[in-house]
């Protein structure tokens, strides 16, 4: 099955070598999946039209084949690049991403009139540009794993990397509003004419790529020094310092660009790779206790001196209670979760759903909209394959030899699976809700960009963790003369047990 | 569109993404467990082919399974497995070793596994705090069975078919 891939890692001589196992790069596996993720992505797009047209038209499958074709050639790519990646991140991202350009080219045709309806050209409206947007990521992805041969060499860049996130974070707060502000949040470069960037989505993968080294190199002082308070090691106030400086930063995200959501991520992303690093227990108390206060402090300050916390205050008062306002603060949570509910057990069908009642169903909302017409049976479906994603980064996380990488994959995961919680939560009334775009289906070309380089820096991390060992002990031994050799010069002649 | 067609539809779209979570679950498992099957599966005929195309010099010392990983079982990198080639294997806390272990009692160039005719055998590099196998300090090259614990540090290693 894998033969293809196989003669390319492991030298013909290994065919006879006992003690050797043929790595299997399961690349087929992965073509296969990729396969039957673009059938399920037009089986939607055409019961869509069946839904919403009464009748399906002759290229429905005209999105889904530009999605597969694309799809296809970074699976090519990682063939000839990343031959050991996990064969199951490709097609389930693959997959969640289809059903995502497949949602947001139903909503256009719920918004079109019927005449357009019939015509809808491929790259038109929001669906048409999130597949342009699509096809753009996927080549910015393989170039990602065209350029970055081996993971490690991102941490030669760690600190141009960690000074361009915070650059990237920064910008947006002072920025004028007029530049940065949509929605009340001020996230966001405005090019007038040209379009938006959301910077805060790439500054998460520096920053965090920073993190990684930063702990490496810190994981020693972090996770020996300490104090020991109630049976759990406590850090020296000292080392705290870095801890504080980030919690410092979310805060300002938090209130300066009124975002709740990245600045609980960025805040959750570092202490978690301290966690990965230290294994300490103590960091994550901390951190929550952090979070949460600061989060309360929010509030309070919110309700007594207004200002710059006004905004998560009335978040924090819409979450409490939608119901108090439902038509005019709560409206777009109380229609959300209205939306859920008409959705029920099985969903109303792809395409049986009105969408159009749901503000900001094309991003935030997204989750929302598209459980309506699959329901829970289906939404559950869509969040085990989040699961399966973070799962798959973990798991590359445990298997990769080098602290660097594991800090990098475990942290990427995480962040991954805690901006799955942070919009999911929200919609659903379990924490205060916040505008986080949903990994790889929200509209919107700097998160669909930002995730699909984290993919590729996971194939990456993955390839290297599945790699068998081949040259020697790293690149600096190899020049040193086979090790047969060296061994047949030792001494003792080896007697078996 | 009849009704019949579009509730079809829309229950096998339910179906069939399903049926892709549970694949995908597939392959992952098949991935899991893949070293082990094919360890126990294919030992037996490797053993014959080995004695029928190759000279019995070799066939004496790999009684028994193959090993087919280098699992830590103990130590900061517990859980990791590597899975074994025809190089060598260097652990050490020195960057550019296979394995890059933080104990605070390992050397920068510790030990190294290297494999001959079948059979892995660790070799310690003159490392401070020595390289022990089970209970024994390794001072010569000394071949590794199956299961036995390499002390390194605070670390230890085995070797799994």
């Amino acid at each position: 099955m894998t033969a293809a891939a196989v003669p390319a890692a492991s030298p013909a001589s290994t065919g006879e070598q006992p003690g050797v196992r043929l790595a299997r790069s399961r690349r087929n596996a992965e073509l296969s999946l990729l396969l039957l993720a673009m059938v399920l992505v037009a089986a939607y797009a055409a019961t869509v039209e069946a839904n919403v047209l009464d009748t399906v038209t002759t290229d429905f499958w005209i999105p889904a084949a530009a999605l597969g074709l694309v799809f296809l050639g970074l699976h090519l790519v990682i063939r000839w690049l990343a031959p050991f990646a996990d064969p199951a991140l490709l097609p389930a991202v693959a997959l969640l991403n289809g059903i995502g350009v497949g949602f947001l080219r139903r909503y256009d045709l719920a918004q079109a009139t019927p005449e357009e309806r019939e015509t809808l050209a491929i790259f038109a409206g929001t669906g048409g540009r999130q597949l342009a947007w699509t096809l753009g990521a996927v080549v910015l992805a393989a170039a990602l794993l065209a350029i970055m041969r081996d993971h490690r060499s991102l941490s030669r860049y760690a600190y141009t990397l960690g000074l361009a996130g915070i650059v990237l974070v920064m910008i947006p707060a002072v920025l004028p509003g007029r530049f940065s502000e949509v929605n009340g949040a001020k996230l966001w470069i405005i090019v007038p004419g040209l379009g938006q960037i959301q910077p805060g989505e790439f500054a998460k993968l520096a920053l965090l790529a920073f993190f990684a080294y930063y702990l490496v190199r810190k994981r020693e002082v972090l996770s020996l020094a300490s104090r020991r308070v109630l049976g759990i090691d406590f850090p020296r106030g000292r080392d705290l310092g870095p801890v504080l400086v980030v919690w410092m930063i979310s805060l300002l995200v938090l209130v300066f660009e009124k975002d709740l959501g990245t600045s609980l991520l960025y805040f959750g992303m570092f202490v978690v790779t301290l966690y990965i690093a230290t294994e300490r227990v103590s960091w994550l108390l901390i951190g929550l206790i952090l979070f949460f206060g600061g989060a309360y402090l929010a509030y309070v300050l919110g309700s007594t001196v207004g200002g710059p916390f006004a905004n998560f205050y009335d978040r924090a008062q819409i979450w409490l209670d939608p119901f108090a306002e439902p038509y005019d603060r709560g409206y777009q949570l109380v229609q959300g979760l209205l939306t859920l509910g008409t959705g029920g057990l099985f969903g109303a069908g792809p395409g049986g759903g009105q969408p159009t009642l749901l503000p900001e169903v094309q991003t935030d909302f997204i989750f929302a909209g598209i459980g309506e017409e699959i329901g829970l049976f289906g939404l559950s479906a869509l969040l085990v394959i989040y699961l399966l994603i973070v799962e798959r980064g973990l798991r590359a996380a445990l298997a990769v030899r080098d602290s660097f990488g594991k800090l990098l994959a475990g942290g990427l995961a995480f962040t991954l699976g805690l901006q799955v919680f942070v919009i999911v939560g929200g919609i659903s009334k379990l924490i205060p809700l916040t505008g986080q775009t949903t990994p790889f289906l929200s509209a919107g070309g700097s998160s669909l960009m930002a995730n699909w380089l984290l993919i590729a820096v996971l194939l990456r991390v993955s390839d290297g963790a599945r790699r068998p060992v081949t040259g020697g002990g790293g690149p600096a031994a190899r020049p040193a003369g086979g090790p047969p050799e060296q061994l047949h010069g030792a001494p003792t002649e080896v007697i078996r047990p | 569109m009849p009704e019949l067609v579009i509730t079809v539809a829309r229950f096998g779209f339910l179906i069939l993404l399903w049926i892709f979570v549970f694949t995908v679950v597939g392959v992952i498992r098949r991935d899991l467990f893949a070293g082990a099957r094919s360890g126990r599966l294919v030992a037996a005929p490797r053993a014959v082919g080995a004695s029928t195309g190759q000279p019995a010099k070799p066939a004496k010392v790999k009684r028994g399974r193959a090993a087919h990983q280098l699992v830590v079982t103990a130590g900061q990198l517990a859980g990791t497995r590597i899975t074994l080639g025809e190089a060598q294997i260097t652990i050490g806390r020195a960057e550019d070793s296979t394995l890059v272990i933080t104990d605070d009692y390992a050397s920068a160039r510790h030990a190294r596994l290297v494999p001959r005719e079948g059979q892995w055998f660790v070799e310690d590099l003159g490392s401070t705090n020595g390289t022990y196998l089970d209970r024994a300090k390794v001072t010569g090259p000394t071949p590794v069975p199956l299961g036995v614990p390499i002390r390194i540090g605070r670390t230890s290693l085995e070797l799994r078919p």
